[in-house]
């Protein structure tokens, strides 16, 4: 059949099972918004207050279901906009479709309005990216954008489409939605190296990140943990992947890590890593990152064996199938005197304060936690907050932890679970930030609002830009340059104002009570909660440091 | 373990699309790696373009630039070329200025080294080299205590020895699709 290059995108969509996608209208995509009109029974486009928190939504919306996240954004600032959201998604290899306008190919190079030149801007934080000035063009550059952004390592494609090609008619012959297939792991000799790695070692230690989520393979990194009783730490992406209560996951490991994470990595004689690349907020100084231990590396990016730090056995591909391969060659094992060492290695974690007449935020994080259920998803913007979210979030479920890892971007956490609240439906999405963060994208409550999205924001103002004002303290003599805004925002009104709810909070009986209410409602509230500026995040290893130059504030 | 920075050539096959110089230069800059010279030309197949750069690195970088260059989708192949089993070669062009006592001097010079002089004014002359770039480096040591005006590398382009092809991976791919 003939249709318009827009009315392709439509089909394309729905062939690929984007049923919910976010974006913001404007004159390059005027024609995709029309066709969008004519679909809005089967695509449900979710209009954001900016760009950026489309592209978050988008992302958080992929995290929290694993599907790919679709973001459209007119030429010039629109797709300069989704600069930050494509990048963060690409540090945190989620998948997402971004489909930018531009304008009509005769007036691209003339410097025409709103034009820029999107492909050379997004290129080094896209898998793959597209200029299409053709209708014909569209149909199977989507299809192939779909099919990067969901398979292999996960990640973002940009296609930017002129708009005389989304008016230009072409033949269209509907598609199937893109199913990766991942292929058995086969190699009996990769697998043969890995059971003698593990044969050997007294010590090990399990170090899981983010790829396991992607890979889908919770189920077999908990019995590969299980049946040889090896003890697991993870990074700040894998929260989740194992229940928090579980025994052996010692928890997050790396700069604000526990001591026990960080102390197991420390005297391990065998790190398994898996889908976990080395960054440097875990391996903080590379040269001594499980000083005494050797090192095998399950990834399914080549590029990244041996990125940071040296590995001594690497396997490449998809973890779930590899561990499937590995788990009926395992035989089951017992390693008390280790275990025995981690629960010393337990017993010297740092308890965070609690009290009943002051928030310290990681109790608040608790009592959130608590309160909200194993079932709600917690998401999070980038500062302190986010470390203590991380350490005390308690969840039992993969993809019930969306934080930022890779960019760190403040301001990431609203849109985000906008997505993610579109994503789960039903189950409870709770948005933990700071004042810094909740500043830059605040703005987002509108769209919270205008889709009735029952997101519960709890803020942690502390009223400065707490991490930095973190680091000043450590290590700039208390030179605390420009992290104390003394702004004035009044938060409950502020939320009023937008026509949410909010709350204030000075004591936990006061959170509680907020906590209650906020749960009994139907649209997005925030809680404000008042800490000190002074509360620290512990513990903390310095940037290139070790165990042995951690700090407990 | 060979961790000694070395000079690595790097061939690749690039489907022939815009943008394509762009997306390897632009990770080998956001990547750090070095671009010593970089070459891109026409192959026997249309659809496909050659891209050789040499580079400088240690083992580790170096299989760092092979495993990030193959991530990215119209990079079709990409090996290291061993310089024991490929051929490399590179093309200068050099205006020396030499009035007529220099003339023989600059000539004596470029018979050694098998360069054409290619042009020739009343004050100046043009010579042409092909060659190994270490040959090239050879010849540059000797005329540099001349006068020279400017000067123009083209950059190493090569292929392997033997019957080895690069993209034959790729065609009997293509064949069976």
């Amino acid at each position: 059949m003939r249709l318009s290059g827009a009315e392709i995108i439509a089909h394309v969509l729905e062939e690929q099972g984007a049923d919910t996608v976010f974006g913001y209208p404007g004159g390059a995509v005027l024609q995709i918004y029309d066709a969008l009109y004519s679909h809005r029974d089967t695509i449900r486009h979710h209009l954001t207050a900016h760009e950026q928190g489309a592209a978050h939504a988008a992302d958080g919306y992929a995290r929290a279901t694993g599907k790919t996240g679709v973001v459209i954004a007119t030429s010039g600032p629109g797709a300069t906009n989704l600069v930050t959201g494509i990048a963060t998604a690409f540090m945190d290899s989620v998948p997402m479709v971004a489909i930018t306008g531009n304008v009509g190919s005769s007036l691209l190079g003339k410097d025409s309005f709103q034009e820029v030149y999107t492909m050379g801007i997004t290129m080094p934080i896209t898998k793959h990216n597209y200029t299409v000035q053709r209708a014909e063009d569209i149909a199977p550059v989507m299809r192939e954008a779909f099919a990067i952004a969901g398979s292999g390592r996960k990640g973002p494609v940009l296609i930017d489409i002129t708009k005389d090609a989304t008016i230009n008619e072409a033949d269209f012959t509907p598609g199937t939605a893109f199913v990766e297939e991942k292929p058995v792991f086969t190699s009996d000799e990769e697998i043969w190296e890995i059971l003698n790695y593990i044969g050997r070692s007294r010590r090990p230690v399990i170090c899981f990140g983010g790829g396991v989520v992607s890979s889908e393979a919770s189920q077999e990194l908990y019995e590969l943990v299980h049946k040889m009783e090896i003890p697991a730490v993870h990074t700040l992406m894998a929260s989740g992947v194992l229940g928090w209560d579980d025994p052996l996951n010692l928890g997050l490991a790396g700069m604000h890590g526990f001591v026990s994470s960080n102390k197991a990595l420390n005297a391990a004689d065998l790190v398994l890593a898996i889908g976990f690349r080395f960054s440097d907020r875990v391996a903080l100084n590379t040269g001594r990152f499980a000083p005494g231990a050797q090192i095998v590396q399950i990834d399914i990016d080549p590029s990244e064996i041996g990125k940071n730090v040296r590995v001594h056995h690497a396997v490449v591909g998809d973890i779930a199938q590899i561990l499937k391969k590995l788990l009926p060659m395992l035989e089951t094992a017992k390693h008390p005197e280790w275990l025995a060492e981690i629960a010393a290695f337990k017993a010297e974690d740092y308890q965070a304060p609690e009290s009943e007449t002051k928030l310290h935020p990681p109790h608040v994080v608790k009592m959130l936690a608590e309160m909200a259920g194993e079932d709600a998803v917690i998401v999070t913007d980038v500062g302190q907050h986010q470390m203590w979210a991380a350490q005390y979030c308690r969840r039992v479920k993969p993809r019930s932890f969306l934080t930022s890892g890779g960019l760190g971007t403040m301001g990431f956490g609203y849109g985000a679970a906008i997505g993610a609240q579109l994503g789960v439906g039903g189950r409870r999405v709770v948005h933990i930030t700071g004042d810094g963060s909740f500043h830059m994208n605040l703005n987002e409550a509108c769209t919270a609002v205008s889709y009735k999205l029952p997101i519960i924001t709890v803020l942690l103002n502390n009223s400065v830009l707490g991490m930095v004002y973190q680091w000043q303290h450590s290590f700039y003599d208390d030179r605390y340059s420009a992290t104390q805004p003394e702004r004035k925002t009044d938060f409950v009104k502020l939320a009023e104002g937008f026509g949410a709810t909010g709350y204030r909070a000075t004591n936990p009986a006061e959170f509680r009570d907020a906590m209650e209410k906020a749960m009994a409602s139907e649209g997005p509230v925030w809680i404000e909660c008042v800490v000190d500026r002074n509360e620290m995040v512990s513990p903390m290893i310095p940037s290139g440091g070790t165990i042995d130059d951690m700090i407990i504030y | 373990m060979n961790d000694k920075k070395q000079v690595q050539v790097v061939s690749m096959l690039v489907d022939n699309n815009a943008g394509v110089l762009a997306r390897v230069s632009s990770l080998f800059s956001r990547k750090g790696f070095n671009i010593d010279s970089l070459t891109v030309s026409a192959t026997d197949n249309e659809s496909l373009s050659r891209i050789t750069i040499t580079t400088q690195g240690d083992k580790n970088v170096l299989s760092q630039i092979l495993n990030q260059t193959a991530k990215l989708y119209e990079v079709r192949r990409v090996v290291a070329l061993n310089p024991e089993s490929s051929i490399q070669r590179e093309l200068l062009l050099v205006k020396i200025k030499a009035d007529e006592n220099m003339r023989s001097v600059v000539r004596e010079a470029a018979e050694i080294y098998k360069a054409s002089v290619v042009d020739l004014s009343v004050d100046s002359m043009v010579v042409e080299l092909t060659g190994k770039p270490s040959k090239i480096d050879g010849f540059l040591a000797v005329i540099e205590q001349y006068d020279i005006l400017e000067m123009c590398r083209t950059g190493v382009t090569a292929l392997e020895r033997g019957g080895a092809v690069l993209g034959q991976a790729l065609e009997s791919a293509e064949a069976e699709a």
